[in-house]
């Protein structure tokens, strides 16, 4: 096992007690990113980010650079910033808000900067109170600090910031959603066409998405150049990435390693990161990136942290959160209750979604309390079959948005990979884990 | 005197959020926070009132409202107890921590107290998985939680002894924003022709200086002086 000595981009300054605070943050090179940014062109801004293959680090990975290239040209434009974290197992951005508001805030100035918008909104989830808190007096600080507002460090430049509160909706994380929320209304995601918000976003202007990771990684770059970022990790995995580890580990906790040098390995066993499954303990299965990501079984547990080397195994990378199920777990367990999840944050707008996660949540549940039949397996997968026909990867769409079509794949990957599992509930009546 | 239900505060603080966005509406999430702030819950009478500010009409406050989890338009207790049972803290205990809670407390997920001291209720994932089982008392976190520690939450709890971390429900974000927007509309506008002026001047120097090239400006070449 190697865990690779690449510098920390976004939690370099993580140890300080003060790392919240503008103090701190000037202390450890803060603005001096954004200072750079002002001194060039708006366009030279982007080219420098559409250099780096920095890709989205929300949960679908669209790069960056691209997303700010699609940016219809209009007289009002927006950047919003997607901090409504709520993908199971996934606490980066948590972190990030908590700990370090000011480089997020720095990041949203460049971005702003590069794309000429003059209003950007900080949407945070709701239940993220301190994070709230951190952020809005990191922004108070920075507009008296002349990092934000009119005319930033006598650039002529200027741009407001507004953090604004979610209340409570994991929907609300897809970004069409999420600009729903920020218009006043009920999350719901917008119907496709317009797949981007770049075209047609908040007020039906045109409007750019970002993660509060992705733009944390922004100051940073802006000191050390494009090429110090692309030079960390390999192919279109470039940089490093925060990944959250959660479940049967010795140490759960966020990671920022190098992308592609590191393996899934590297960050459940190695001393330094998760530290290996506790008790004695075997590796059961690991969801890669997020509950809506198919799970991997031990023999994939060498391929590298990127995005592609994931995809090609049949699952994804998504919202860089990584659980950890040792051998004692009850698959039939876990698969229902992600499945419940879904069923409870399903917005209810698409009938497959709506139903669909609903009977798939009581199937499961029957035969995890000793009520399913042999048949209950088929009937699963012909229902989720109809959220996602195939029951392929990356899933075909049935709906308005991914939540729906997402449902199959913890479900498919359970009675894939531990079919037997599901017949010993059946056969004996319960569940063998107690 | 003041017929509002809402506080003269509440409803100053309102419509200073409405000033932060281009268009009132957006505002209606963090006024129904506020709203929150005062009764705990959504009074229909605060719904009326918050309709008014926001310019639409009480049953679209409420359209709204229904749709987040955060948003409660019946009563809760003083403190409200969320629970994480996704998959994270499932794996750690979360289930037998909420039996245990149900017993301490003596209601089921979902209830309220008799004392009206605590709601009960199961969440989904919290995003603090490193400290799984967690737990959040009125959005503040409280992480690596045992039966024991529990008990010990809520005896502090009913004793006020965290009253300075934890606030009363509904009370979000204790920080408030030092004022306004700074770039007033106009200005914005400028800055708009301004930027766009100076992009045309540039894409005017890149072809005069590359007349035969790239049909897009070298922006890059522009910009790469450090």
């Amino acid at each position: 096992m190697t865990v690779t000595d690449a510098p920390k981009i976004v939690t370099s300054r993580l140890g300080r007690e003060d790392s919240h605070t503008l103090a701190g943050y000037l202390a450890t090179g803060g603005y001096d990113g954004l200072r750079k940014a002002l001194t060039m062109t708006p366009e030279a801004v982007s080219e420098e980010v559409n250099a780096l293959s920095l890709l989205g680090r929300g949960g679908a990975g669209f790069p960056a650079g691209r997303k700010w290239a699609m940016m219809r040209k209009a007289p009002t434009s927006y950047l919003v910033v997607n901090g409504d974290e709520s993908e199971p197992a996934t606490f980066k951005d948590h972190l990030l808000l908590e700990r370090d508001p000011h480089q997020l805030i720095e990041g949203v100035v460049i971005a702003a900067y590069a794309l000429q918008v003059s209003q950007a909104f900080v949407y945070v989830r709701g239940e993220f109170a301190l994070g709230l808190e951190r952020v809005t007096a990191a922004l108070n600080e920075a507009y008296a600090h002349g990092a934000v507002g009119r005319d930033i460090f006598g650039s002529g430049f200027s741009v407001d910031v507004v953090v604004h509160p979610g209340a409570g909706a994991y929907i609300c994380g897809e970004e069409t959603a999420l600009l729903e929320s920020l218009e006043g209304k009920r999350g719901f995601p917008r119907i496709k066409p317009p797949y981007f918000p770049a075209a047609i976003g908040l007020y039906g202007q045109p409007t750019a998405v970002n993660n509060v990771e992705t733009l944390s990684n922004l100051p940073w770059v802006m000191t050390n150049g494009s090429g110090a970022f692309t030079a960390l990790g390999a192919g279109r995995s470039t940089g490093t990435r925060l990944f959250a580890l959660a479940g049967h580990v010795r140490n759960p906790g966020v990671y920022e390693v190098e992308m592609v040098k590191t393996t899934f390995r590297d960050l459940v066993y190695a001393p330094v990161l998760g530290g290996g499954i506790p008790g004695g303990r075997e590796l059961k299965a690991i969801i890669p990136g997020g509950v809506s990501a198919p799970w991997f079984g031990p023999e994939q547990l060498d391929l590298p942290l990127g995005q592609d080397e994931v995809a090609e195994q049949g699952s994804m990378l998504g919202s860089g959160s990584i659980v950890v199920m040792d051998d004692a777990t009850c698959a039939v367990r876990a698969a229902w209750r992600i499945t419940r999840f879904f069923w409870r944050e399903s917005c209810g707008q698409c009938t497959p979604c709506r139903e669909g996660s609903g009977w798939l949540e009581k199937i499961l549940r029957r035969i995890e309390d000793g009520e399913g039949r042999e048949a209950d397996l088929d009937l699963l997968m012909d229902a989720c079959d109809n959220l996602a026909p195939g029951v392929s990867w990356p899933p075909k769409q049935t709906t308005i948005c991914v939540l729906g079509p997402s449902i199959p794949s913890s479900i498919a990957s359970a009675i894939r990979m531990f079919r037997d599992e599901f017949l010993v509930h059946v056969k004996e009546g319960g569940c063998p884990h107690g | 005197m003041s017929a509002t239900h809402l506080s003269e505060e509440v409803l100053t603080r309102a419509r200073e959020l409405v000033m932060l966005y281009p268009h009132p509406r957006s505002a209606l999430i963090p006024i129904c926070h506020l709203a929150q702030e005062q009764d705990g819950w959504l009074r229909p009478e605060a719904i009326t009132e918050i309709a008014e500010v926001v310019g639409i009409t009480p049953a679209e406050v409420l359209g709204t409202a229904s749709f987040y989890d955060m948003l409660h338009t019946e009563p809760v207790g003083r403190y409200l107890v969320s629970v994480c049972t996704n998959i994270a803290c499932m794996l750690r205990g979360a289930y037998e921590l909420v039996e245990h809670a149900e017993s301490a407390l003596g209601v089921r997920t979902g209830a309220t107290t008799a004392d009206g001291m605590f709601t009960l209720e199961d969440a989904e994932c919290l995003a603090d998985c490193s400290r799984a089982p967690c737990l959040q008392v009125n959005h503040r976190f409280f992480g690596d939680v045992t039966p024991e520690g529990f008990d010990r939450l809520v005896d502090d709890l009913r004793a006020g002894r965290l009253d300075d971390e934890v606030p009363h429900h509904g009370t979000l974000v204790r920080t408030r924003r030092d004022g306004g927007l700074r770039v007033p509309a106009q200005e914005i506008a400028a800055e708009r022709e301004r930027a766009q002026a100076a992009a045309a001047e540039r894409t005017r120097a890149a072809e005069a200086a590359d007349p035969g090239g790239n049909e897009r400006p070298a922006a890059s070449a522009a910009g790469s002086g450090s």
